[in-house]
């Protein structure tokens, strides 16, 4: 499905005309709409109308439109199959249109998992309402009784068979012009034949042929190639340019604002010539930690509040009633065996594969944006704020990039194009560089951990603290480095999500405290990275866990096993570890080859957020004698998040996210001096490359009848924490700081 | 602007072609992308390290980003273009359609012609030296496994 776009700003602008759209946002989602008609199409954009969420064409194809949008993962074939279920209509007559603020309702922008359980969830019950109206319509049209009535192949029939009516010939391009009813009744699972199936994915072929038009592919008439020259350090400002540096270019036009410095030119290469070989004097400045100070950086850092996560004792939750932790330190100090250990998680770029990129057709206060942010309708609202538009006359236009894997560089990419489209008055494609993709993107902050917990003498965990060093998530919009650089006021909002979940053990523990320590400041503007700080987390949580277990001399999935009560947890951990075929044993792994590599396995649960899915990963690495490196030989894990929509679209998330950490947990760390980003490339930041992938093996643990939970996340936040538990079964190291660069066995 | 463009004449997807540049210098990544249209071979670094804008030269695989245009003056040059269509992929296409071996798809298409070089000259290979050919083609979404197993399913195996 190559996307198409109405790429004619005079055009919307007309069509557009006077309607105005003014969202005010209240409570939850919903939508103050004055009269509605969206600017492209006609249709309404007010969520608690079915009609913004669908649209039936007379020859009986739908249309379904989300804010949500498929950033490679899959979302747009699943919402197909929840909407064609509940419409009854074949999947392939489904197609969906993701994150164009200018036909799609605004559900939220894209993240945490939530693709499918608050998108698809709002199309399908937008498409269940449309099934009561359709056979409403349907019954007096064949005058019998709605009760009669059913749809199937995208026809309104009567149950016992005769004659019926196709959904196109019933609505015809029309609207239905009925309200979002949230208790119209879903089709029960047991009834499922579309909702459960693997149909293809529609964008594969085209992406395997070339002919997919991602953001980079995308060009308007009369559009000029845009570079922005970021600064050489991160707080320099700009001195002087020198413009006859560049005059031998052909066409090439300077663009300085402040210290915001580009160039443009018609000609691609003229640009890209003109960037590098502008002269240009900048500021000396510094002011980085280094990030091999970062843990004293840490350590040492200004905190703005301390918060309790988590606190709970014997008989409940504690809140904040004993914030000294008094019983939890008590309990600790009376343990006959005492533990702790340090975590540290390194800052890591989204490490995107194309450089972020958009393309800005914009005049004094209208235009349009095309980009591939996950977060349009946000978009729409902050650029309009920063660059004095006004939002009813801003579109905002999803089209697909590489992975971004949460608040890439797009956002900035964006506001450049913004900000040069307006500044020169012609539309502007930027496309960002390599380097600059590792310098600037947002970053997945740093994170360390620290753990404690005591043991009695039954092997009962009595306590258990995990304290974590985080920087602070702060309201607002996050900066964009064009409005930085340019100078234009703008909210100072921080945001890397939720980083401090999954801080607390999922086993039986008498008292478990887990405290964050909010810090002011952080090195690098950090940024949702996926499944944001879990992966450290549980790294640290299971972990320590596992450190537990070998000190207590417990086989590490019997000691798990022992401390939940879950049928789902336990299900996960069974199913998986017969698959993978684990012996059980305490770690480490007793008995030694003579020659050859060290072999060992570990095992890693987690609940997602403590309230989604289950996952459990099982790994076996050899780790060399000579040099320690480590290989991971096979990977098996088993998940569970609830009703599986497209088992194959699942597993190859479950199969992405498991070897993306691979990658994060062996190779990536973010490296930088007192003034830059020093990793600004694959070499100097080193990515997973195919001799090191695994086989990986998943097993999915479909449960028809319980709720969906998104899964573009859940799988990666297990692995590190089962390969450094393998590495210690192996070679008897354990190893608590990312990345893992080698072990000395 | 020049007034006379250097041009260098060579074969694209089995065309006679003139490739325009000012600068001989220029990456045949940018012309292909630009005055050919042909988008389907991707720029990712353009630094030569992640294998996005392979195509192939002459039968072999080349990072685009890395051959100025200057240098392929006489070559034949296949791109992703070259080999089949969405709705009549080639077969080692079909193949990666078959296993669906994308997620955002970005890398597929140098994952492909750096695949296809290696199935001309070694039309059996085995799981390691699959491996081996695509080292220095990186996916960030993970795809690797079913990347793997769609090439040796274009093989038969």
């Amino acid at each position: 499905m190559t996307p198409s776009f109405d790429i004619n700003r005079r055009d919307w602008l007309k069509v557009a005309g006077g309607l105005v759209v003014s969202f005010t946002f209240g409570d939850g989602l919903s939508a103050l709409v004055q009269q509605s008609p969206s600017a492209a199409d006609g249709r309404t954009l007010d969520p608690k109308e079915v009609d913004s969420f669908l649209s039936i064409a007379a020859d009986g194809s739908v249309t379904v439109y989300t804010s949500k949008v498929d950033v490679g993962t899959g979302m747009r074939i699943a919402i197909a199959q929840m909407a064609a279920e509940e419409l009854g209509v074949d999947t392939a007559r489904v197609s969906v249109v993701d994150g164009d603020t200018a036909r799609c309702p605004n559900t939220g922008g894209t993240g945490g998992s939530t693709g499918l359980t608050r998108g698809g969830a709002a199309v399908r019950q937008a498409a269940a309402t449309a099934r009561q109206a359709l056979i409403g319509l349907a019954a007096v049209r064949l005058e019998r009784p709605a009760t009669d009535l059913t749809i199937v192949g995208g026809e309104v029939r009567p149950v016992r068979g005769g004659k019926g009516i196709g959904i196109g010939a019933l609505v015809g391009n029309r609207r239905l012009a009925v309200p979002l009813d949230p208790k119209a009744i879903l089709m029960p699972p047991s009834r499922y034949s579309r909702v459960g199936q693997s149909p293809r994915r529609p964008d594969v072929p085209a992406k395997c042929t070339g002919r997919y038009q991602y953001i980079q592919d995308f060009s308007v008439p009369g559009m000029l190639h845009g570079r922005v020259i970021r600064p050489p350090t991160i707080g320099a400002t700009l001195i002087s340019v020198d413009e006859a540096s560049v005059a031998h270019l052909p066409g090439v036009r300077v663009v300085r604002l402040e210290s915001f410095l580009a160039v443009v030119a018609a000609d691609e290469w003229s640009a890209v010539r003109a960037a590098r070989e502008l002269k240009a004097s900048w500021t000396e400045w510094s002011g980085l930690p280094g990030h091999e100070n970062l843990e004293r950086y840490l350590r040492e850092g200004v905190v703005d509040r301390d918060q309790a996560i988590v606190h709970r004792g014997p008989s409940g939750s504690l809140g904040e009633s004993d914030p000294s932790a008094t019983a939890l330190e008590a309990a600790l100090a009376s343990a006959p065996t005492k533990m702790s250990a340090t975590y540290f998680w390194p800052c890591q770029s989204h490490a995107s594969l194309a450089p972020s990129c958009a393309v800005a057709d914009v005049g004094a206060d209208s235009g349009t944006i095309w980009t591939s942010s996950q977060v349009t309708h946000g978009m729409r609202a902050t650029l309009s704020r920063v660059f004095g538009l006004v939002p009813e006359k801003v579109r905002v236009v999803f089209v697909e990039g590489s992975g971004s894997y949460g608040t890439n560089g797009a956002d900035h990419a964006a506001a450049d194009a913004v900000l040069l489209s307006k500044t020169i008055g012609k539309p502007v494609r930027v496309q960002w560089t390599r380097q600059a993709e590792h310098a600037w993107d947002p970053k997945g902050p740093q994170q360390l951990l620290d753990l404690r917990a005591g043991i009695d003498a039954s092997g009962r965990i009595v306590a258990w603290d995990t304290q974590m060093w985080i920087p602070t998530n702060r309201r607002g919009a996050r900066i964009l480095l064009a409005a930085q650089a340019a100078g234009l006021a703008q909210d100072s909002g921080r945001d890397a999500a939720g980083i401090f979940e999954n801080g607390d053990p999922a086993y039986a523990a008498d008292h478990v405290r887990v405290l964050a320590h909010w810090l002011r400041d952080t090195p690098l503007n950090p940024s949702n990275l996926r499944a944001p700080g879990k992966p450290a987390n549980v790294f640290a949580v299971e972990g320590f866990t596992d450190e537990i277990a070998a000190a207590l001399r417990v086989d590490p999935l019997e000691f798990r096993v022992a401390r939940l009560t879950d049928p789902r947890a336990l299900e996960v951990l069974a199913r998986g570890a017969k698959a993978f075929g684990w012996q059980p044993r305490p770690a480490p792994n007793a008995s030694r080859p003579s020659t050859g590599p060290l072999v060992g396995r570990g095992v890693a649960y987690t609940r997602y957020k403590q309230a989604e899915n289950y996952v459990a990963t099982f790994m076996e690495v050899a780790v060399e004698r000579e040099g320690g490196r480590i290989s991971v030989r096979r990977v098996v894990c088993a998940h569970d998040c609830g009703l599986v929509v497209n088992p194959d679209a699942l597993r190859n998330q479950i199969e992405g996210g498991i070897v993306q950490t691979l990658s994060r947990a062996l190779h990536e760390e973010v490296q930088f001096d007192t003034s830059r980003v020093t990793s600004v490339d694959w070499a100097s930041y080193p990515i997973l490359t195919f001799p090191e992938a695994p086989a990986v093996e998943v097993i999915l643990v479909s449960r028809p009848e319980e709720p969906l939970w998104g899964a573009g996340e859940a799988s990666t936040v297990t692995v590190a924490a089962a390969l450094a538990n393998a590495v210690f079964d192996a070679t008897g190291v354990r190893l608590r700081r990312v990345p893992f660069r080698g072990v000395r066995p | 602007m020049l007034c006379r463009m250097p041009t260098y004449r060579c074969q694209v997807n089995g065309r006679a072609a003139t490739l325009e540049s000012w600068d001989p210098a220029q990456p045949l990544l940018y012309v292909l992308r630009g005055s050919l249209a042909l988008t389907g071979t991707r720029v990712g670094c353009a630094l030569g390290q992640c294998g996005s804008c392979t195509v192939l030269i002459n039968g072999q695989a080349a990072k685009s980003c890395m051959t100025p245009v200057s240098a392929v003056a006489g070559r034949r040059i296949t791109t992703i273009e070259g080999l089949g269509t969405p709705e009549k992929p080639d077969p080692l296409q079909a193949a990666f359609i078959a296993e669906q071996a994308a997620q955002c798809g970005y890398c597929t298409t140098g994952m492909i012609m750096a695949a296809k070089a290696l199935l001309a000259r070694t039309p059996r290979p085995t799981g390691e030296q699959v491996k081996e050919a695509l080292a220095g083609n990186l996916c960030r979404c993970g795809t690797h496994t079913r990347i793997l197993k769609a090439v040796l399913r274009a093989t038969g195996q």
